[in-house]
């Protein structure tokens, strides 16, 4: 019994760790490839992020965004679905909160506006999510598939209405919105100043919160995961796994959507094309180091950030692409390497037991 | 004659196999001599190894320890190519054919033949054909698989060997999926590949089957073989003392029913049709009823409409036409759950799909069905599920009893308490139980088999859906025979007999039900 | 608006496609999920000018092109079959990496972020004419790709192991089929058919641009699952975009649709496709199965 709860922590420990060697020596081999020298290149980039407010701010505010679509990918795979659509419901959510503030009479109070942009946002990229949920549950069709498909359609929709319909001039984003924006950190401490973090960080603190007890304490969070482990022991126990599909894909459009206020209602306040930026696909990484988990996908969504903002600061040494090489590499590092050395656990486990779990 | 020391070099010797899977140690230390030209059968209970240690002679997995030879080469860890081009050929349990390919492309898969550099397609249908014609075994060449019954794709398995010059036949529960024509049918052909000169092995965990056609038979225990003799030396207790490792009383045990004459029906099935996966009607206008305080057997070969009946009864699958009738109530359109708190108890066939979540622990499993009556608001009352936990690890002995223990990290025998703690543990007037016993230990079949006696002298009505007769046999108070979607007998447990049973089950006989 | 134009033009579109969507149909028919197709046209893109540019010669900038697709076809293969990695994960990190790894190297050798110097192509010194285009060897190619597969996977030997480990690996296994083997050769194929495509793009602009397949693998990928996974049918599909696309460009002056819903053509039809609406399309049965 010993053995199995040092199992779990391995298993819990194991993605991170991974990641962060995988990325150390990807990295080393990649600056020396470039005739830098790796640690200089790496003190600059802890410096540049971690060393000082505005890189810490900066950490942050990415970290936000990775944390709605990492969460929303590890909600879908929870139930046993794969969400790829986490760029289309980000960009939808962004443009369902610019929509509400651009509709919202000037100078509605912050307490009345930001509430209802949120519920926009998750409106919005919850309405996506339930298409891939409904269309699964109805028809069996497979969610990857349609998520992928779907990523498109929507990017296609939301460039077609702001390029024809709502635009500054002269740019592919809408006006500023009139009301919901949210604050940044720097108002209230100094030292982010000029950094995009805002509180936007808060509302996502609280649905990091939020999904965890949803996930572990409630009853649909049981059949949820029922779902996702084993479907036939799920309808074995009642539950309508249809719907509990179209529920957890709908909640997972939802959190992408919610990471889209990040960027509309908390940093530039308008609706601009192509804002998502990767952020979507990257969150299937975050849920990947993550392990599904809540608190995993926090912690997972800042070595992310970290990385992204980190190409930044060290552009001057390397190219900043070089994050982006690095971040391929350990999404593959830890899907492959992953279930290989909890293969290599197990079966050095069950040599100390010899013949299995005692029963 | 001592049957251990054979003075010809063995076809197959295979000396202190191990092979463990994750958790299961499934052969330690495991020996067998094999003589060539025999038919030798390897018998064990469920899980025992049997299939394991057929798997490393057949090359699909390397053994973690120990020697194979093969006519007295050392062969330990080839590969499955090398197996068979060593003449070796394994028919699986589980198909190995490619539904979406042709029964010719089937057979030469692997050995195809070619011409000009691509594959010969008609060589492949003029080859088999032949070799279809030669040994008795008919199957159009140029049909789909997906399109053929059991019966005929067990035929291609088998020709699939023949054709690669296989000297030295493996087959794993050959039976398990044919009705006894069948099966006669397969000894024949057996008989007739082994006076070819082949040497069969033959895995099987029923008595009949052994001492029907083997020669020398090798019993497993535990990953373990644990004897070996001849056949016609050996009796069927001495064989089933070596399987379950004590005394086995092969009597059939026979019950009362306390059915009182006269009482309602708790379970009442009125003209059933249910669609199956294959066929239109896998239940084919089925009627029966169940009453408080008997168990009612359903017997039959698997594949006859019993997990159709069984699901569509326990809403997990619609009926096109028909009743279901709980407690007098028609629950035909009702929802699982509806079902479960009007009191409908089920055990289903296989626990690691539908009756468990191998990956939540004990305790969550304990309530799988009954989450709704353990949350408040919806939110789960961790309390009570700790106490439920704690109480049926006690009553019903699950080990180890840890509540926080995933269900997977379990033995099957206690797996299987589980499902059945949860299900009678709770109100309930009828059980319905799919292979109660399947792929458990001895020791827990004898404790499963009191429960359900025991729900039956509590007044419940309890279905029983099982694949061993003798299972049927001795539970029941009455038994029913399903056989192409119907019942084709119904008979007091006084007037059944494994022959009569037997010959219902092959729809020779019928009777109407 | 001449028929012979709008022929050529659709050809010239769908070359691309066909090159990619015969990758994916061989690698998903040996059931290996391509979700990587973006990633390795835009791979094969890269290689094909990174070797155009440095030897002046086309016919190097395509082997160069292939060369890139093996290698990350090689680290889709190594990933999904030896590691048994979730092939949906290793397919989004692969174009993800693509993306990276050529804006790196775009970088380093030309030292722009945005796009390469022009480079030579196959493009005939006449030009003009609607035909000029049959002068590039890559379009007879991509035209006849379809057609060779479909042979491939219903003739040859190498195909009916194809679609033997795609759809019961174990049966396949059990007689003696290497089935690993059978998906490297076809996950590799398929990274190089894939990038043929990229190549195609490449050399046709005569230049490397940054992202410059912007979802041609996608468009692909639809054209598989449209295709029902039959190689013949997959090629009609992409016949079918690139017509679309042909129409819109040539209908733009007019404004009568947006291009953003022209673009969104093959999307829906792929939605209702695998929704089923008009016929089921079944995939391979161990598509995307990890045998542990």
């Amino acid at each position: 019994m010993n053995q199995r709860l040092r199992l779990a922590l391995e298993e819990a420990v194991l993605p991170p760790f991974v990641a962060l060697v995988v990325a150390l020596v990807a990295g080393d081999l990649l600056i020396m490839a470039y005739g830098q020298a790796p640690g200089t290149v790496w003190r600059m980039l802890l410096e540049g992020t971690w060393g000082n407010a505005y890189g810490f701010g900066q950490v942050l505010y990415k970290a936000t965004t990775l944390t709605c679509t990492g969460l929303a990918v590890a909600v879908s795979l929870r139930a046993g679905l794969f969400n790829i659509g986490a760029e289309g419901q980000l960009a939808a959510g962004g443009f369902g909160a610019a929509l509400a503030g651009l509709t919202l009479p000037p100078g509605t109070p912050a307490p009345v506006a930001v509430p209802l942009c949120v519920l926009a946002a998750v409106l919005a990229g919850g309405a996506v999510g339930s298409v891939p949920g409904a269309l699964r549950a109805k028809f069996g069709a497979h969610e990857v598939i349609v998520t992928i498909m779907l990523n498109f359609i929507v990017l296609a929709l939301l460039n077609y209405v702001v390029s024809a319909r709502l635009h500054v001039p002269e740019t592919l984003h809408t006006p500023e919105i009139h009301a919901g924006a949210v604050p940044r950190l720097a108002t209230f401490v100094n030292g982010f100043h000029g950094s995009a973090a805002n509180w936007t960080i808060g509302i996502v603190a609280f649905a990091v919160a939020t999904v965890d007890w949803f996930l572990f304490r409630t009853k649909a969070g049981y059949e949820l995961r029922a779902t996702g482990l084993q479907p036939a022991a799920a309808e074995y126990a009642g539950v309508r796994v249809g719907a509990t599909w179209l529920r957890a894909l709908a909640l997972s459009g939802a959190l992408a959507g919610l990471g889209g206020i990040n960027f509309v209602l908390g940093y530039k306040g308008y609706y601009e094309d192509g804002f998502t930026g990767g952020a979507g696909f990257l969150g299937i990484a975050v849920a990947l180091v993550g392990r599904n988990h809540p608190v995993g996908v926090v912690l997972a969504a800042l070595f992310f950030a970290t990385l992204s903002q980190g190409g930044l600061a060290i552009n001057a040494m390397v190219p900043k692409q070089i994050v982006e090489v690095l971040q391929g590499i350990v999404i593959i590092a830890v899907a492959t390497a992953v279930p290989e050395v909890r293969r290599v656990l197990r079966s050095a486990v069950l040599r100390r037991t010899r013949g299995g779990i005692p029963i | 004659m001592n049957a251990g020391t054979p003075v010809v070099t063995p076809a197959v010797r295979m000396r202190a196999i191990g092979k463990h899977f994750g958790a299961v140690q499934a052969n330690r230390g495991a020996n067998l001599v094999v003589r060539p030209g025999e038919i030798h059968a390897l018998v064990g209970e469920n899980g025992a190894g049997k299939s394991t240690l057929m798997r490393v002679l057949s090359g699909m997995y390397p053994p973690d320890a120990g020697v194979v030879e093969v006519g007295g080469r050392d062969v330990t860890g080839w590969t499955t190519a090398q197996a068979i081009a060593a003449g070796v050929g394994m028919v699986h349990q589980h198909f190995m054919l490619v539904p979406t390919l042709t029964v010719a492309e089937n057979v030469v898969l692997g050995r195809e033949p070619m011409s000009t550099g691509t594959f010969d397609r008609r060589k492949a249908e003029r080859d088999v054909a032949e070799l279809s014609a030669q040994s008795g075994l008919v199957v159009p060449a140029d049909l789909l698989v997906a399109d053929l019954s059991v019966g005929e794709a067990q035929r291609v398995e088998i020709l699939k060997t023949l054709y690669r010059g296989a000297r030295i036949l493996l087959l794993d529960e050959p039976t398990a999926v044919l009705s006894p024509p069948e099966v006669s049918e397969l000894w024949k052909v057996l008989r007739r590949v082994r006076d070819g000169g082949a040497t069969i092995i033959l895995i099987t965990h029923k008595l009949d089957e052994v001492m029907a056609v083997s020669e020398n038979v090798t019993v497993m225990r535990h990953g373990e073989t644990v004897a070996r003799m001849a056949t016609r030396e050996a009796s069927p207790e001495e064989i089933a003392r070596a399987m379950v490792g004590r005394e086995v009383n092969l009597a059939v045990w026979s019950s009362e029913s306390t059915v009182e004459p006269g009482r309602a029906a708790a379970l009442e099935v009125r003209n059933l049709v249910v669609r199956g996966p294959r066929v239109d009607r896998a239940v084919n206008d089925l009627s029966l009823l169940v009453a408080p305080g008997e168990i009612l057997g359903i017997a039959g070969v698997e594949g006859n409409g019993q997990t159709e009946l069984i699901e569509a009864i326990a809403g997990l699958r619609g009926v096109t036409s028909g009743k279901v009738l709980l407690g007098g109530v028609d629950v035909t359109l009702a929802s699982v759950r509806a079902r479960a708190d009007g009191g409908l108890s089920h055990i289903p066939e296989d626990r690691h799909r539908r009756g468990l979540i191998l990956e939540y622990s004990i305790a969550d499993n304990l309530i799988l069905g009954q989450q709704h009556k353990y949350a408040r608001s919806g939110v789960l009352a961790r309390a009570a599920i700790e106490a439920n936990a704690t109480r049926q690890i006690a009553a019903y002995d699950i080990r180890p009893a840890n509540a926080a223990l995933p269900a997977g990290a379990l033995s099957g025998g206690n797996q299987q308490k589980i499902v059945i703690a949860r299900e009678m543990s709770r109100p309930f007037i009828v059980l319905l139980a799919a292979q109660p016993t399947r792929g458990v230990d001895v020791g827990a079949i004898e404790f499963i088999h009191a429960e359900l006696r025991r729900a039956r002298d509590a007044g419940k009505a309890v279905l029983v859906v099982s694949a061993e007769l003798r299972e049927v046999l001795s539970l029941s108070n009455r038994i029913a025979v399903m056989y192409g979607g119907r019942i084709v007998a119904m008979l007091p447990r006084s007037e059944a007999t494994e022959e009569i049973l037997g010959s219902y089950m092959t729809g020779a006989r019928r009777e109407a039900a | 608006m001449s028929v012979l134009l709008f022929i050529a033009q659709t050809i010239r579109i769908a070359i691309p496609y066909l090159f990619a969507a015969a990758g994916g149909a061989l690698a998903e028919r040996a059931g290996i999920v391509s979700l990587t197709l973006e990633g390795f046209m835009l791979g094969g893109a890269f290689g094909a000018v990174l070797g155009a540019h440095y030897t002046g010669s086309a016919w190097v900038g395509l082997l160069v092109g292939i060369g890139w697709g093996l290698m990350l076809g090689s680290v889709h293969a190594v990933a999904s079959i030896r590691f048994k990695a979730d092939q949906i994960v290793v397919g989004v990190a692969i174009n993800l990496f693509a993306v990276g790894i050529t804006r790196f190297f775009l970088q380093l050798a030309f030292g722009s972020s945005s796009n390469s110097p022009r480079i030579t192509g196959f493009d005939s010194p006449a030009g003009g004419s609607p035909a000029a285009f049959l002068a590039n060897p890559l379009v007879w190619f991509g035209l006849l790709v379809m057609p060779a597969l479909n042979f491939v996977i219903g003739k040859t030997r190498f195909g009916l192991r194809v679609r033997a480990v795609g759809e019961h690996p174990e049966g396949a296994a059990s007689v003696g089929v290497p089935v690993s083997r059978v998906r490297y050769a076809a996950v590799l194929a398929s990274g190089a058919l894939a990038a043929l495509g990229g190549v195609y793009l490449a050399l046709d602009q005569h230049q490397f641009t940054d992202s410059m397949t912007a979802g041609r693998g996608f468009i692909a990928l639809a054209a598989v699952i449209l295709g029902r996974w039959n190689p013949l049918r997959a090629g009609l599909a992409c016949l079918l975009f690139a017509g679309a696309e042909t129409l819109q460009i040539q209908l733009q002056a007019a404004q009568i649709i947006p291009s953003q819903f022209v673009a969104m053509i093959p999307y829906v039809l792929t939605i209702i496709a695998v929704a089923g609406v008009v016929g089921r399309s079944t995939p391979p049965a161990a598509l995307g199965r990890r045998g542990e």
